[in-house]
């Protein structure tokens, strides 16, 4: 079983990107469970056409210790298996231990034991903001991380410190980066600047998902784009980033860089050139 | 040898503390909340934070210590603390019917970032809190400062939550007493009456905490400040806060928004400083000092003039509270007693400051940390050997490694009696502590003595 964790700055489409690919593992015939960790729980509504899901922590509130698997596991789209943690409502509480305190629950329910999974997604919310965020990197979690990216220069800069994150982790566990996974913001020059950003990072840009309207539209429609419209390009974009994803060989610890190289990337190959 | 590993060789810490000489801020937020009348300390945090503060300072006390707590559970801790305080506060009100719950916070519900004030408005709004009952609250995080801190945050947050002003004076006096026992709550404020003034102490433990035994258990004992004293705090003549940390914040507050006139003292412990406490009363509420406190005056002057010889050139090492041991150190030096390693666990460079202007005229340099710990403190006594130990109970370790003459002092004091009930403040209090002092000190000088010079009359 394969254990992948997808980071990136809040609102570059880790959502939509982890779920359409993940409908893409699934079309490749895997089997496959994704853990939404965002207080929002929207990391698997297009897998499940709805937020139908309650949370690990809403029902660990309403339950208390008494919870069962089947009340927090959904199964959605090809028969994944959808879970997500929640957390409290904006302005109260702690996000960052709801995300460690559900993580526990679900392997103490033996989530993690379906000897049939193939694959773990785990979705987390923005940047790496503290310790519970940082939960999937811990030693016996996620062992692959692919950062969602952009040509903007805070998408870069998120993900610079996303590495950063990884590289503590990676030091003492077995945590590897897979790559950067440019989800196209229509930017000048944006896929050498990520293939740039990504060879100095001492990784790989493993895929670059144009941008489409297409993706949009499925959304609206509670759908992923291999769902809503399977013959569309873009479906075959996340169908080739699934297959990527699935043959990659390169895992590596990042080298993170200063900020004056990341602005110097910017002034060089983006839009300032 | 319970403390063998410690050695002379003193190496620079950054990170590391061994044997702090600190508690946590609850601690005493909780014994503040003690000396309101009717009042039920409230730890908005997991159980074992409440458990540990209420068993520390009954430990201290040797009485029960009520106190309540939100009993955060994993839930809690991520969706926020407010259900279990709105509940708590219910519950309280409803089955153990103080007139006012004191909430002080823990480390936990500080980071996770519960805003107790917005609790408890809702807790209002929600009907939870009946009429005449008040809910009062302070931010305690133990990761800042320490016991004296958490003090003073529950002693500000007291006055600055009852005090009003009608505009009409009441003559009266605000005496903010620090952090000290009871006993030495009732000796200030029995002096202060003594000099024909009306104080309004808060907080006041005494009575609390040093209560008789009746055979009859009273959950709110008949001590404490009242909610209508407290109230009128907004109306008196001035504010003498003795300790600057542990009570200036709330007399600042009340000068602040009241125009309360204040001023702050270091605690009366000893002569001198004492000396300026009633000299601050007398000049403050224009009365004169009458005799009777003349005459406790001469009385502590008569011990130090006859047992001069013993305490002259005496080395001694202190540890405790910074409001503690600015006066003990000031009256120790008056005596000519040598300190010579002070240290305190509460951060705060001011206490440097003063203990290095009071000793700056001395032929040698003291030792002086803040933020410190006993381990600095017992690594310096083994460098330099003192003649006398004086701290809480923890001190007990090197006093017995190193065969040192201890008198305990502080908080917290484990394995003696006594503190609750007699003073170490004002000029009685003086006269006490030169009396523990001269036992330890004499107690030695008898069993060191050889048979030859062993002396009936010393």
């Amino acid at each position: 079983m394969r254990k992948i964790a997808i980071y990136g700055k809040g609102g570059i489409g880790k959502s939509t990107t982890t779920q359409n690919t993940v409908a893409g593992l699934v079309e490749a015939g895997n089997k496959i469970m994704v853990v939404g960790c965002d207080p929002k729980a929207d990391s698997t509504r297009l897998l499940l056409n709805g937020l139908a899901q309650k949370t690990v922590l809403d029902t660990l509130r309403e339950e208390g210790e008494d919870v069962i698997l089947e009340d927090v596991l959904k199964p959605g789209y090809g028969g994944t298996l959808c879970t997500e943690s929640g957390g409290p409502e904006p302005g109260v509480g702690c996000a960052g231990r709801g995300i460690i305190t559900s993580i526990n629950l679900l392997e103490q329910l033996g989530a993690y034991d379906n000897e049939e999974l193939d694959y773990v997604f785990y979705d987390v919310l923005g940047d790496v903001v503290c310790g519970g965020f940082a939960m999937p990197m811990r030693e016996g979690k996620a062992q692959e991380i692919y950062i969602v990216v952009s040509g903007e220069m805070m998408a870069m800069y998120a993900a610079n410190n996303i590495c950063k994150g990884i590289v503590k982790f990676a030091e003492s566990g077995g945590i590897r980066l897979g790559g950067l996974i440019c989800n196209s913001r229509a930017v000048d020059y944006e896929k050498e600047m990520i293939e740039v950003l990504a060879g100095k990072l001492g990784t790989q840009m493993i895929h670059f998902i144009p941008r489409e309207n297409v993706v949009q539209r499925a959304e609206i429609n509670r759908k992923t784009v291999i769902e809503y419209e399977p013959e569309h390009s873009q479906a075959d974009e996340y169908r080739t980033l699934a297959k990527k994803i699935h043959e990659n060989k390169k895992y590596v610890i990042p080298t993170p860089i200063e900020i004056e190289e990341l602005e110097s990337l910017l002034v060089t190959y983006g839009i300032a050139s | 040898m319970l403390l063998r590993h410690t050695n002379k060789e003193i190496k620079p810490r950054k990170a590391l503390t061994v044997n702090p000489a600190k508690t946590c801020q609850p601690i005493g937020a909780m014994y503040a909340s003690l000396g309101i009348h009717n009042c039920l300390p409230h730890s908005h945090g997991s159980q074992g934070c409440c458990a540990y503060h209420r068993s520390a300072l009954t430990r201290h006390y040797r009485e029960p210590v009520m106190a309540a707590t939100s009993s955060f559970t994993e839930g809690s801790s991520v969706f926020g603390g407010q259900a279990n305080l709105v509940q708590a506060i219910n519950t309280i009100f409803t089955t153990y019917e103080p007139d006012i719950i004191a909430v002080h916070t823990t480390c936990l519900s500080e980071t996770i970032g519960d805003d107790v004030n917005q609790i408890a408005i809702k807790a209002v709004k929600d009907g939870k809190v009946p009429d005449g009952k008040h809910v009062i609250h302070a931010s305690t995080p133990s990761y800042v400062g320490s016991h004296v801190t958490g003090f003073s945050n529950m002693t500000k947050a007291m006055a600055m939550y009852f005090s009003k002003s009608t505009g009409t004076p009441n003559g009266k006096f605000n005496i903010i007493p620090g952090y000290v026992e009871p006993s030495d709550m009732a000796e200030i404020k029995r002096l202060v009456k003594e000099m024909d003034i009306n104080p309004i102490l808060f907080p006041d433990t005494s009575n609390v905490l040093n209560g008789p035994m009746t055979g009859k258990y009273k959950m709110y004992p008949d001590g404490g400040v009242t909610a209508e004293e407290l109230t009128a705090t907004g109306d008196s003549i001035g504010t003498i806060a003795l300790g600057a940390m542990a009570s200036a914040d709330a007399a600042r507050a009340l000068d602040t928004k009241w125009k309360v006139p204040c001023q702050v003292q270091d605690l009366p412990i000893g002569l001198a400083a004492t000396d300026r406490f009633i000299d601050a009363l007398r000049k403050a509420a224009g009365v004169s000092v009458p005799d009777s406190i003349t005459r406790e005056r001469g009385q502590l002057l008569d011990i130090i003039t006859d047992m001069h010889q013993y305490f002259y050139g005496k080395k001694v090492a202190l540890a405790g509270d910074p409001d503690h041991l600015i006066p003990l150190v000031e009256f120790l030096l008056s005596i000519d007693m040598m300190p010579v390693h002070i240290v305190t666990g509460t951060p705060g460079q001011d206490f440097e400051k003063r203990i290095r202007e009071m000793t700056a005229h001395l032929p040698y340099t003291v030792n002086v940390k803040a933020a410190g710990d006993l381990f600095q403190l017992h690594q310096w006594i083994k460098n330099e050997p003192v003649d006398l130990l004086m701290a809480n109970t923890y001190g007990k370790y090197m006093a017995k490694d190193d065969d040192i003459p201890f008198v305990r002092i502080g908080f917290p004091i484990l394995d003696r009696v006594g503190h609750s009930y007699f003073p170490t403040v004002c000029y009685k209090g003086g006269m006490r502590l030169l009396e523990k002092i001269l036992d330890v000190l004499l107690d030695r000088l008898d069993r060191d003595a050889p048979e030859e010079s062993f002396e009936l009359v010393l």
